[in-house]
């Protein structure tokens, strides 16, 4: 209990680091934040009534305080060009997200570990030999190309799926819910998630069948096999379980990863998530979306390098969470 | 001191003794330099290899510009909606994908192994510091770390390059911190310490070679990392817009309709080209790991 209160505060520190960086990245960059966003024929009084609406006259330790203190209160600002409040703008976008990754995760992980547990028994074999560089050419293959050709050959060529978008336009739903379970939504959402799918699929196969190698020199799994049992069980029942491990781990560090990391795919398939906002946001020079986007993807990063680590720890307890570091 | 030289005697690295028969018996990591030797020998010779002027507009006939030209003798992989030649735009693509990995890699070689070194050999407050700092910076995204750095200073390869070596070193330094940990605790370590061994020379001379081959490892998979980078912030528009890149050809592609256009031959060389460079980094580094860690290898 003890170790599981550290690791949160150090999640915390990492979290109030994090934020701090943030903080001082958008203000002491070189150039006024407010250029892009006033057009030359602002009087010097209208902008400096705006730098005062949105805080930026006050001395930075000032400005410091009052950020951290509406961080706190999950009070991000409001976006310069949508005048909208930033938490709004990324409570929309970040369903959307979610879905991508954990979608494109289960998919990922569902098959690489089966695929990599059976693969270590394959050793030696012609399919080891093609599988193995097969997973690695697709873990080095940008994310955006494996999306553009999909796009093309699935979408454009042959026209089975949408080439972009979350929904059909102008599609209304009763509630965010009956969205994300429309048939529409997942038609959309088919292409992005598999090829998000094809690019994380590589590590939990190669993670799995380099465990399930250690695992099976194990002597439990030499008297399993001493016992007769089948295959099927000695892979499932007993050396599936405990390479399983790192795998579990590196799930939750891919989804704390995916989600600044679904930058790419998000814009290959113009899928409204959290990083189409930050990369427009960044584009647009709309420094309180993008300072807001950044945090929240930096969070759920944060938040989930700790679950991994917590989820390692109890699954092997053998592992106290304050030795891995 | 006459004793020193017998005591500083310790296990060789092995790293180039064995390196002629490992070779051998690595097809994996031969392949890999292959594939490293091939671009690095278009990269030196792109100039000759390129059949036109990556940048320049080309024209068919009365001032129309010959746009989406299919391949043919004089255009190996046809021409671009803005009328230049693809095939001359991947050969020199390779100079700037070389560059932006090989800077990247050394950068975060240097950084993460003198960083590694300090933290585990001197421990304290340094070795809490950090790591400290490291914890932090993996807490960071990397690639809406990349943009918003890109965004705002200068887009540009030295950015690129500086944000990717900022972001990766403490995965390199973690891995040295823990490999010199053991190694401090070696005999000829304590040897070289009652010897009388300054300790800038202890970690520089005894300990840095040990960890050598290490860095390595983590620098061919760096190759690779800075490149798939690159070429992500150039895909997002965030990239050296005068370079001559992969990345950029292939946001040139996707903006100008290539796609539906289906126009096959401008948009598939430039992502295999990435998937070679950085697929060589991978072989070439299991390969090596399997010299480094032989029981893990078998």
């Amino acid at each position: 209990m003890k170790r599981f209160a550290g690791r949160i505060a150090h999640a915390a520190f990492v979290l109030w680091a994090v934020a701090t960086l943030t903080f001082l990245l958008f203000r002491l960059m070189p150039g006024d934040p407010t250029l892009n966003f006033l057009s030359d024929s602002f009087s010097e009084e209208m902008r400096a009534d705006l730098l005062e609406s949105f805080g930026l006259d006050k001395p930075l330790p000032e400005q410091y305080l009052i950020y951290l203190g509406s961080l706190l209160q999950g009070d991000l600002g409001v976006s310069f060009l949508q005048k909208r409040p930033v938490l709004d703008i990324l409570l929309a976008a970040l369903p959307n997200t979610a879905a991508l990754t954990i979608t494109a995760l289960v998919i990922a992980y569902a098959f690489g570990i089966i695929a990599g547990a059976f693969l270590a028994f394959a050793r030696g074999t012609v399919t080891e030999g093609i599988a193995i560089p097969a997973a690695l050419i697709t873990r080095a293959a940008p994310e955006f190309w494996l999306g553009m050709l999909l796009l093309s050959w699935l979408s454009f060529a042959w026209g089975i799926f949408p080439s972009a978008g979350a929904n059909v336009a102008g599609s209304e739903f009763t509630s965010e819910w009956a969205r994300l379970t429309s048939a529409d939504f997942l038609w959309h959402l088919i292409l992005p998630a598999l090829t998000l799918a094809l690019y994380l699929q590589g590590l939990p196969l190669l993670l799995m069948r380099a465990t399930m190698l250690e695992v099976l020199n194990d002597e439990f799994i030499v008297m399993a096999r001493m016992k007769g049992l089948s295959r099927w069980a000695i892979v499932m029942r007993h050396a599936a379980r405990n390479a399983l491990l790192p795998v579990a781990t590196a799930f939750a560090l891919g989804l704390g990863s995916s989600f600044g990391g679904n930058v790419v795919i998000e814009t290959v398939f113009s899928w409204p998530g959290l990083g189409r906002v930050l990369v427009s946001a960044v584009q647009g020079a709309d420094y309180p979306l993008a300072q807001g986007a950044f945090i929240m993807i930096a969070a759920v990063l944060v938040l989930m390098n700790m679950v991994a680590d917590l989820l390692y720890a109890w699954l092997d307890p053998r592992v106290s969470v304050g030795a891995r570091r | 001191m006459p004793g020193a030289s017998a005591m500083r005697r310790r296990p060789l690295p092995g790293f180039v003794g064995s390196g002629l028969g490992f070779l051998r018996k690595q097809p994996f990591a031969v392949a890999g330099l292959a594939i490293y030797l091939t671009f690095i020998l278009l990269a030196i010779f792109a100039d000759q290899i390129a059949t036109h002027d990556p940048r320049e507009i080309l024209f068919r006939g009365a001032y129309r510009v010959a746009r989406y030209l299919p391949p043919s003798a004089t255009h190996y992989l046809g021409t671009t909606a803005g009328g230049r030649d693809v095939f001359s735009q991947l050969v020199h693509g390779t100079r700037s994908a070389l560059q932006v990995g090989v800077t990247a890699a050394f950068f975060v070689v240097v950084i993460g192994t003198l960083l590694g070194l300090l933290s585990g050999y001197l421990g304290g407050w340094v070795d809490r510091v950090i790591m400290r700092i490291s914890d932090i910076i993996l807490g960071l995204p990397f690639l809406p770390f990349v943009l918003v750095i890109s965004a705002l200073t200068r887009p540009g390869t030295t950015t690129l390059v500086a944000s990717v070596a900022l972001m990766l070193w403490p995965n390199t330094a973690r891995v040295i911190r823990s490999q010199v940990l053991s190694l401090r605790e070696r005999g000829w370590v304590e040897a070289a310490r009652v010897t009388g061994c300054s300790t800038p020379r202890i970690i520089f001379v005894h300990i840095a070679p040990q960890v050598a081959p290490l860095a390595a490892l983590y620098g061919s998979i760096a190759v690779g990392w800075a490149i798939l980078t690159e070429a992500s912030a150039s895909f997002l528009g965030f990239g050296d817009p005068n370079a001559i890149s992969w990345g950029l050809m292939l946001q040139d592609a996707f903006a100008n309709q290539a796609l539906s256009r289906g126009v096959w031959t401008w948009f598939v060389p430039p992502g295999l080209c990435i998937v070679l460079l950085v697929l060589a980094g991978f072989l070439v580094s299991r390969g090596s790991e399997k010299l480094l860690f032989p029981k893990l290898g078998d």
